[in-house]
């Protein structure tokens, strides 16, 4: 894989665990109203705290609360979203793709009708009203996310595994008479990777970028589990009175997480294309 | 050509019918709206007045019937909480949403393509390495974020832009439009922009990958050979051919334009429908949402009726399949 693709590639896994270890970096639980300090309330980055000495190295928001710290732990819902809902649909499209590749006649054309359909429909529009009709929630986002992304994986899924369904390893196995699980499963899917994991990663930036979306809009997350996309919503209505620190910096934030996914996909695409391999 | 329009145009039908049942079926789950209509210190007889009135106390396929039968007349209803006929309320709020997605779509097309176009022929220059580079950026930044962004830097900092509305709107064939002055034009630019940014990008990639694609081929490296002239080449053979796939992809993507116009509306109050139906998700105004998405599906059907048929004029090969 490129450089670039590694660097994306380690610089992803260091902020997943950045996520993971949210309680333990952090310097205050942000929604632990107790530890907050309203008087500390919209401090510009750098500013120290009134009474307990520490300093807001990201400034702090409407309820004083430490940038830094709610960012870190609005990572990790994002992140807990986009991982689970992408895992999620990858499973799913992955199995109704293969389906359709394997059976063919009705079974393929029932579910490349419903996948069609789906994606003349743009995913934001679906996610949005699905979440209209359920409100919101972790598990509501998810499945909202599901409900949007997996047609791109059976898509993708059924178009690999009708390539390598032509090929003569799939006939000797056949001809073993292995069972059919056993041949998607064990000989058709690993050959299907590659190209499966630069839609996952592709996915996992739109999984994010959308849910982001979806909280500013309000339809999202509670505010209860703030994750980045609520953060800068929160700091809308103080952009214009200038303190940009409360959208800036979780927006900044996003932006790191999705450019690395994007450049993490750029980079399985390149290995994945024997045609740009050479580049 | 025709026995392939008429097939395209009833499957477009057949697709409209099913999403509007889907759309009634899902809308109709969205809670109870009477809660907000409803003065909360009303007895049960004037509550059950309302309910009759909306037609609210019938079982879902009596609604659904009554929905049908209403489709039919271009009536979806009134709105709950404007009283006034929910499809006359998103067909107002429409020339601003469409016109904020052409305006974003065509600055998508005249930027994207030409650097994608200079991406896949110089890969290599370090020019093509930074808008490479830039896209992909473009291809991660967030529209609401992009948006505040614009709004932060050219409306608070700098001042020079306007940060929400529609401006000065001019009257074009009795419809509102914000190109016609220069008001409308200071409030069109910021908002088209954060929009166009993401397709922008899209379109850069996709170009440059299939010019790639197109000098690798055996027509390109004949007409080499054959002497022609480089600019020639690329602007006659190598054009041509890279247009297949643009079209189709602006095409599909207008769709996706005005479907994220939502999210952009809300940053920049921009008065289409988008904002319209966030601001009708949170009344639980049921028609105004169902009218919302049944146009905007007739406008996606539409649209990939177009696209169809325009990829079927520029590709011989989509024509010659279609008559055998």
């Amino acid at each position: 894989m490129s450089r670039r693709g590694w660097f994306s590639l380690i610089l992803l896994a260091a902020l997943l665990l950045a996520a993971l270890l949210a309680p333990w970096l952090a310097s205050q639980n942000p929604y632990d109203l107790a530890t907050l300090d309203i008087l500390d309330a919209r401090l510009p980055p750098g500013s120290a705290a009134l009474d307990h000495g520490g300093t807001y190295w990201l400034g702090t928001d409407a309820q004083g609360r430490d940038m830094l710290s709610a960012m870190l732990y609005g990572l990790r819902i994002s992140l807990a979203v986009g991982v689970l809902s992408t895992l999620l649909a990858l499973t799913a499209g992955v199995v109704l793709g293969l389906l359709a590749a394997w059976h063919g006649r009705w079974v393929d054309a029932l579910i490349m009708r419903v996948v069609d359909i789906q994606l003349s429909f743009p995913a934001i529009l679906l996610a949005l009203v699905l979440l209209a009709l359920t409100g919101p929630g972790v598990s509501k986002i998810v499945l909202a996310l599901l409900a949007a992304q997996w047609a791109y994986y059976a898509r993708t899924a059924r178009s690999a595994a009708l390539v390598e369904c032509q090929k003569d390893y799939v006939a000797a196995a056949r001809l073993l008479r292995l069972p059919t699980w056993r041949i998607l499963l064990r000989h058709v899917l690993p050959n299907c990777l590659p190209t499966l994991l630069t839609v996952a990663a592709l996915q996992l930036a739109a999984a994010i970028s959308l849910e982001a979306t979806l909280s500013f809009l309000g339809l999202g997350l509670p505010v209860t589990e703030p994750s980045l996309g609520l953060l800068i919503a929160n700091g809308f209505q103080y952009l214009l009175s200038g303190r940009y620190w409360i959208s800036v910096f979780p927006g900044l934030l996003l932006v790191v997480v999705l450019t690395c996914c994007n450049l993490l996909a750029d980079a399985l695409r390149q290995r994945a294309d024997p045609r740009e391999a050479g580049r | 050509m025709s026995g392939f329009m008429i097939r395209r145009l009833i499957q477009a039908l057949l697709v409209l019918l099913t999403m509007s049942a889907l759309v009634f079926v899902a809308v109709f789950a969205i809670g109870d709206p009477l809660a907000l209509l409803v003065d909360p210190q009303a007895d049960q007889h004037d509550i059950a007045r309302v309910r009759r009135g909306l037609g609210l106390d019938q079982p879902w396929w009596v609604q659904y019937a009554r929905f049908l039968g209403a489709l039919v007349h271009g009536d979806l209803g009134r709105s709950f909480v404007h009283g006034e006929p929910a499809i006359r309320l998103v067909l107002e709020r429409m020339p601003a949403t469409l016109e904020l997605a052409v305006a974003a779509l065509l600055i998508a097309l005249l930027v994207g393509v030409p650097l994608g176009l200079w991406v896949g022929l110089q890969p290599r220059s370090w020019s093509a390495r930074l808008i490479d580079a830039l896209s992909l950026l473009g291809f991660s930044l967030p529209t609401f974020w992009v948006g505040m962004m614009f709004i932060m830097l050219f409306g608070v900092w700098l001042g020079w832009l306007p940060t929400g509305g529609r401006g000065e709107t001019t009257l074009w064939l009795g419809i509102p439009l914000s190109i016609g002055s220069l008001d409308g034009w200071r409030h069109l630019l910021l908002p088209a922009l954060t929009l166009a940014l993401f397709k922008c990008s899209l379109l850069l990639r996709l170009t440059a990958s299939a010019t790639r694609e197109a000098l690798r081929q055996d027509y390109v490296r004949f007409a080499r050979a054959r002497g022609l002239h480089p600019a020639r080449i690329v602007f006659v053979h190598v054009f041509k051919n890279i247009l297949i796939p643009i079209v189709t992809v602006s095409g599909l993507e207008f769709g996706s334009l005005i479907a994220f116009a939502v999210v952009t509306e809300t940053v920049f109050a921009w008065p289409g429908m988008g904002k319209l139906l966030i601001e009708a998700i949170g009344q639980l105004d049921r028609p105004v949402v169902v009218a919302y998405l049944l146009v905007t599906v007739t406008l996606f059907v539409t649209i990939n009726l177009a696209v169809d048929l325009l990829y079927a004029l520029l590709d011989p090969r989509v024509r010659l399949r279609s008559r055998s």
